[in-house]
């Protein structure tokens, strides 16, 4: 997926992070990880393993209480213009028009109205939402909500998305559906991607690499790499090789479960 | 439809309790000073208009000044309180303070400061109705989102547009929670106010002042008349708040009509 010449700086490096907190829970214990520029990162594990802990750290929301993280060479918190984060729900502000929270991040920086106007059309029309443009969350699907939420991910033009069980609270139908999207979207885009999700088929189906964490404390068990061929499409899921892959990683999953 | 055989409905009720009311004062013919039949209270009403609007006029500025000025520094308040949680922890406990202190105590001592009149009574209607303002908003701006935060912050935003731009609008139903709390009070708190506060001289107080005149003149159905309007006037303030509330949310909020996707 790396169309640049290679970059010396790693995207993300986590070098011997740990965190704790204030109440002596360990969340997360010695990471040490690197993620390279285009790369599509998942996290699995258990609950309590750290893992939206971990995407907190890479965007700077929370410091780290051991070791270093930097995002292309820089303190997460320098490199905030390069994040776009996408939270679990679709967190909308209910009191405005998906096209003005949409816009939310380019008002938040002062940009031009005109501007903002142009790239909030564009990134509607990317997620397919142009009709509901003037409507509010509360008459949005789930479906619908979440697209949204990544059009405002996207207004920004974000090199790195860190995305925490965006897609959880779907119906399988619609989750499936938006994970298709996703890929076309960052196949276009060439986004650097860490994305967590409880669920090991939409890993196998999204990723480049699937990192397995184990709990208490929060540590790295296992990598996978998936070498699925692109683009991916419905049909990957009907492969051999997709089904392969997400027995390997259900298997050291749950090694990873058992105590 | 429904909602028409209501509106029918509560008309014939209505009729109903007038008839019984017109009955009952003529059959037993209880004296005009102690129960007026409904003509004699709509003779007063009619009679008796130009002061009794005067009257009204005066106790609706008192209330509608007191509460508009309880919204200001309410929501001023909260704001302070919300960005600031040391001094919400200070000063939370003072607003309880502010409910429970009995106004009929500490009218006397503003009456000292600013002499008895329309003064006084808003400022005793601000301080009654200052409370639910500033406890329902603050409650509001502090309770949002912990997602919602974090996505300010990555698109680095100041804490004044966290505060204007989130947490205000998150606020906006609470605030007007507390509203409508405080317009039910806000005319009692005229009228009540009046009682002991109102204006010495005669023709210049509002409600309350007049209800204490009437009684002590025995003019009963005068009396009757004022309370009608007192009603009138506590349910045009929960009105126009409500409807102030729909327009404010009608939009976007659960709480508001529901509004069917298309």
């Amino acid at each position: 997926m790396v169309t640049e010449t290679k970059e010396s700086i790693p995207e993300i490096a986590l070098e011997g992070v740990s965190k704790r907190y204030r109440n002596a829970a360990v969340a997360l214990e010695g990471i040490s990880l690197t993620v390279d520029r285009g790369e599509f990162v998942t996290f699995l594990g258990p609950s309590g393993c750290g893992k939206s802990t971990l995407l907190k750290l890479v965007s700077g929301l929370s410091p780290v209480s051991e070791g270093r993280v930097r995002v292309n060479g820089m303190t997460p918190e320098n490199a905030r213009d390069l994040i776009s984060f996408i939270f679990q729900d679709a967190t909308l502000l209910p009191w405005r028009t998906v096209e003005h929270n949409v816009g939310l991040g380019m008002e938040l920086e002062h940009a031009a109205g005109a501007a903002r106007k142009e790239r909030v059309a564009r990134m509607l029309d990317l997620v397919s939402l142009s009709h509901v443009a003037k409507r509010y969350p509360r008459q949005l699907s789930g479906g619908m909500k979440m697209r949204a939420s990544i059009a405002r991910a996207l207004v920004s033009r974000p090199r790195i998305l860190l995305m925490d069980e965006p897609f959880a609270a779907l119906d399988e139908m619609t989750r499936d559906r938006l994970n298709e999207e996703l890929l076309r979207l960052y196949e276009e885009q060439k986004w650097t991607v860490l994305f967590v999700t409880h669920s090991v088929a939409e890993a196998v189906f999204l990723s480049t690499r699937v990192v397995i964490l184990a709990a208490h404390p929060g540590r790295v068990a296992h990598e996978i790499k998936v070498d699925l061929p692109w683009p991916r499409t419905a049909k990957t899921r009907e492969s051999k090789a997709y089904e392969e892959q997400v027995t390997q990683a259900s298997r050291l999953l749950r090694g990873v479960y058992q105590p | 439809m429904k909602k028409r055989w209501l509106v029918v409905n509560s008309m014939i009720v209505f009729a109903c309790l007038l008839a019984i009311w017109s009955r009952v004062v003529a059959f037993a013919h209880v004296p005009v000073y102690i129960l007026p039949g409904p003509r004699a209270v709509a003779h007063a009403l009619r009679d008796r208009y130009p002061s009794l609007l005067s009257s009204l006029w005066i106790t609706t500025g008192e209330a509608a000044g007191g509460l508009i000025a309880s919204i200001l520094v309410g929501v001023a308040v909260a704001m302070i309180f919300a960005q600031w949680r040391g001094l919400r922890q200070l000063g939370f406990p003072y607003t309880i303070l502010l409910q429970t202190v009995p106004i009929v105590a500490v009218a006397p001592l503003i009456i000292n400061w600013v002499g008895a009149g329309i003064l006084a009574v808003t400022i005793v209607t601000f301080i009654i109705c200052l409370a639910p303002i500033i406890a329902n908003t603050t409650q509001g701006l502090i309770s949002v989102d912990e997602n919602l935060i974090h996505l300010f912050l990555m698109h680095k935003a100041t804490p004044a547009q966290i505060l204007f731009k989130l947490r205000l609008p998150n606020a906006l139903p609470n605030l007007f929670t507390g509203i409508r709390i405080s317009a039910g009070i806000s005319v009692i708190g005229g009228l009540t106010g009046e009682l002991f506060a109102g204006s010495t001289r005669v023709g210049e107080g509002g409600l309350g002042y007049a209800i204490i005149y009437a009684n002590n003149q025995m003019e009963t159905a005068y009396l009757f008349a004022l309370v009608f309007a007192a009603t009138v006037l506590g349910f045009s303030f929960f009105f126009v708040v409500v409807f102030l509330e729909w327009l404010a949310l009608h939009n976007w909020h659960e709480s508001s009509r529901p509004q069917a996707a298309d």
